[in-house]
């Protein structure tokens, strides 16, 4: 079920500052990329090419290609709306929908695509909890607001409302900066076990969650790909010097 | 398929938002059109210097009218102004604990209060004691329309003052109420005039408290205790009566009203677009 | 203007020679009970509004009881009066307006807030806010000359012919009454919908788009999941901000609604409002007993007015959203 992404020159602007310089990477399937950089390196902006919600802001575009199982994302004619089913993202700060309970904020993609199955949705919703390692703790409240669950639960819960739609690549932008040492461990733990199915590409700041969860690394500065190889290698042995700086801290 | 119903119900419903935001426009452009077709062709100088004529004599003009407005609004600002600008400078700067909330709260409600009600509260103060219809009943009710615009604009103007100008002064050694004069106040002058400019505006065009307090005159008034003409009052007078040449007063009434308001807004506008930039 | 780093406006050099001058404590003090002094006055104001009309509209309230809230008959000469017609004309009349205005006005606001492009808003944004500037009379007299006629010749004509079954459209093609009053209400209570539910809007969290987004939502989807939900108390508040509005309305209702105090299912029948009443009526009133009725139904008015804006101010602040006058 799982694709890997390829990308090839991709650029991107806000307005007309140039925040992605021709990016090239390929994103392996079934395994977990990692991103890092300081500051406006443009970690966040590439992966929110890769499902085309950059150019929701206005004034922002993006060019290039981004490959999923072959196809160009960015390709005439493609609609955005419907990649973003298939690529789903989770956001640094949980963003569960408070007006909803926590079984139809699980429930609102499939929803959306006109599911109306009472049945089917329970069992989708049931699911997409259990992947998300929240089903044991709100099986009994289901009903219950989504906001009134605690910040690494809601986390959880934004992931299980990605799950729901059976994506084929889960973004992750910073999905732990707003959550406490135990639910970062908690997410992490997800990580490794979702990756069995998807593929997965996490922006971080924490260098060292990148060497927990991910297999390779990239590293971005001032809107370049520096370097990108296994994560071992990235953190051990890094090829370029500014790598080094930056994962030694002498800067960033 | 569904997902092209989904792409057409988003098409669709995106122009039916912007059909609304035109719908919503319309009526501006069209009593705006009709304002200047009617009105503009009696709009001379004679409708700004000469007085009403008597019923059926055409011609006249509503000199008494405009005048009689701008004493009003005169008047409304000499208590309007005062009280809503200390207010507000209270309101921001006050230690108390409560009262804050009740006036703020007060000045909400009093806000809220349609027009006519203040000018019944008016006519209870000011008409009956006096046993007359006067500018000076009318001026009392507009003020307490003006107050509660006033008070509230400048209390957001003055909090945002920022606070490192005042301790800046305060560390020099002047006086609190000598910072708020000459420091506070000026820094925020700009958009307190804004506050000001808007509220004369609405009392301008202000008619249902002006029935029964300053009541209208066709001739100049005699004095403010004494009935006194006013733009909107004359408009309402005109329309409703069944002379033509009336009609086409009316309609020039109106011309002259709306460009005073809308001249004042822009006042305003332009007040602020120089002297704002320390502020914003 | 004060310069940054340079000194205040018109501020005398610092005094070396003492520290606390008594004239500076003096005038604090003086200046604390000024500012405390225009507060209380605003206090006093609006008690004493409450006070006054209370007591004017006693004799009212005594002689009629709850009689003045549920009869029809408005006899100035025999002395009795029921105010029936009044509140179902104000109720009729603002509901009227808010089924027109309602749907338009949070249509635009979504328009402005979601969908527009960048350069579009801001000129609509004027257009709508001197709507909001033009004054009642004004209103008025482009409703008896302009909108009533039209609806006399060819509004109601057609909405008789083809709806004329129900009994909201019939009866003679006046032009002025209730369908005129309710047009024109709505007309001005538009923009004031607009303003506030665009600013309830944009207060809702763009994390909230984003996440509808990622799932996959169109932007309308967007918009109905994730922020008309979301503001849904402060978009509430908005309409009943917009029914307060319409509720006080005076001269323009005044001039278009046919001043006739009758209750009738048809809206091409003329009515009267609360607000009508007291305009036409009061400055002719001859006895004390019809100006005591006409500041009760005044004093009426009041309540339901305050009682509607408090409930819609509590809405709209609890979503964020600021009720600011509409203005520049």
């Amino acid at each position: 079920m799982a694709d890997g992404i390829v990308v090839r020159q991709l650029n991107a602007w806000f307005g007309a500052l140039h925040v992605l310089r021709g990016i090239d990477l390929n994103i392996a399937p079934g395994a977990v990329t990692a991103i890092i950089g300081p500051s406006g390196c443009g970690k966040s902006t590439f992966i929110r090419c890769l499902n085309r919600m950059h150019e929701v802001v206005p004034g922002a575009r993006a060019q290039g290609q981004v490959l999923l199982n072959g196809e160009d994302l960015y390709g005439p004619g493609v609609d955005p709306v419907q990649i973003r089913r298939r690529i789903g993202m989770v956001f640094q700060k949980p963003n569960p929908f408070p007006t909803m309970s926590v079984f139809d904020n699980v429930a609102a993609g499939l929803r959306l695509d006109g599911v109306r199955n009472h049945a089917l949705l329970d069992e989708a919703v049931e699911q997409a909890l259990h992947h998300a390692a929240l089903w044991d703790e709100v099986k009994d409240q289901l009903g219950k607001s989504g906001a009134s669950l605690s910040g690494g639960q809601q986390q959880r819960l934004c992931i299980a409302r990605a799950l729901a739609v059976r994506p084929e690549v889960l973004l992750m932008d910073e999905p732990c900066s707003a959550l406490d040492p135990i639910a970062t461990a908690k997410i992490e733990e997800l990580i490794v076990e979702l990756k069995k199915e998807l593929t997965i590409v996490i922006v971080t700041h924490n260098m060292q969650q990148a060497a927990r969860v991910s297999e390779t690394t990239a590293f971005f500065l001032l809107g370049e790909l520096v370097e990108f190889d296994k994560t071992t290698r990235i953190f051990t042995n890094p090829s370029d010097r500014r790598t080094e700086d930056y994962i030694t801290g002498r800067f960033g | 398929m569904k997902a092209r119903a989904r792409r057409i119900v988003n098409m669709t419903m995106g122009w039916l938002t912007a059909l609304s935001a035109m719908v919503v426009v319309l009526p501006l452009i069209l009593i705006l059109v009709f304002l200047v077709y009617q009105g503009a062709s009696t709009v001379n100088l004679d409708f700004f210097t000469r007085l009403p004529k008597p019923v059926g004599e055409p011609g006249g003009g509503m000199a008494n009218a405009i005048v009689g407005t701008l004493i009003l609004v005169g008047l409304a600002s000499c208590l309007g102004l005062p009280l809503g600008i200390l207010g507000g400078v209270y309101l921001a700067e006050s230690r108390d604990r409560r009262l804050p909330w009740v006036i703020r709260f007060l000045a909400d409600v009093l806000n809220g209060v349609p027009s006519i009600v203040i000018g019944i509260f008016a006519y209870t103060i000011v008409v009956l004691p006096m046993r007359r219809f006067s500018a000076l009943a009318g001026g009392f009710a507009l003020a307490v329309i003006m107050l509660p615009i006033v008070l509230r604009t400048t209390e957001e103007l003055v909090r945002l003052v920022p606070a490192s100008l005042r301790e800046a002064a305060l560390a020099l050694g002047i006086p609190e109420w000598k910072v708020m004069l000459r420091v506070v106040l000026p820094t925020a002058r700009a958009g307190i005039i804004t506050g000001v400019m808007v509220a004369v505006a609405r009392i301008a065009g202000e008619t249902a408290p002006l029935l029964f307090t300053a009541f209208g005159n066709r001739f100049w008034h005699q004095g403010l205790l004494q009935p006194i003409a006013a733009l909107p009052l004359q408009i309402f007078a005109y329309a409703i009566a069944p002379y033509e040449d009336w009609h086409r007063q009316a309609w020039a009434g109106a011309l002259v009203l709306i460009v005073m308001i809308f001249l004042s807004s822009f006042i305003a506008r332009i007040v602020t677009k120089g002297r704002y930039s320390g502020l914003r | 203007m004060v310069r940054e780093g340079g000194t205040a406006e018109g501020l005398s050099p610092p005094q070396f020679a003492r520290p606390t001058s008594t004239k500076g404590r003096w005038g604090d003090r003086l200046f604390r009970l000024l500012i405390r002094a225009a507060a209380l006055a605003l206090l006093v104001i609006v008690v004493g509004l409450v006070i006054v009309m209370i007591r004017a509209a006693l004799p009212s309230i005594q002689a009629f009881g709850w009689r003045f809230l549920v009869t029809s008959r408005w006899d100035p000469v025999a002395e009795v009066f029921g105010a029936l017609p009044l509140i179902y004309g104000t109720l009729v009349s603002s509901l009227l307006a808010l089924l027109i205005a309602v749907p338009l006005g949070i249509g635009a606001a979504v328009y402005l807030s979601e969908v527009a492009p960048p350069w579009i808003s801001p000129p609509i944004s004027f257009l709508i806010e001197l709507l909001a500037a033009v004054p009642s009379v004004v209103y008025g007299l482009w409703g008896i000359f302009v909108l009533a006629p039209w609806l006399r010749t060819q509004v109601q004509p057609a909405l008789g012919a083809t709806l004329g079954f129900l009994p909201l459209f019939q009866g003679p093609p006046y032009g002025v009454g209730m369908l005129a009053a309710g047009l024109i209400l709505a007309i001005m209570v538009v923009p004031f919908i607009i303003a506030v539910s665009r600013e309830v809007l944009l207060a809702v969290p763009n994390e909230q788009r984003e996440a509808a987004l990622a799932l996959g939502a169109t932007r309308w989807e967007t918009t109905r999941l994730a922020v008309l939900r979301y503001a849904r108390s402060g978009l509430t508040g908005a309409v009943l901000l917009g029914l307060g509005r319409a509720l006080g309305e005076t001269m323009a209702v005044t001039m278009v609604i046919g001043n006739r105090p009758e209750i009738s299912a048809s809206l091409f029948a003329p009515g009267y409002t609360m607000a009508s009443m007291i305009a036409n009526e009061f400055a002719e009133a001859t006895s004390d007993l019809y100006l005591s009725a006409l500041i009760e139904v005044g004093l009426l008015l009041f309540v339901v007015t305050v009682v509607v804006n408090a409930l819609a101010r509590l809405l709209v602040w609890s979503v964020g959203g600021t009720v600011k006058e509409v203005r520049e």
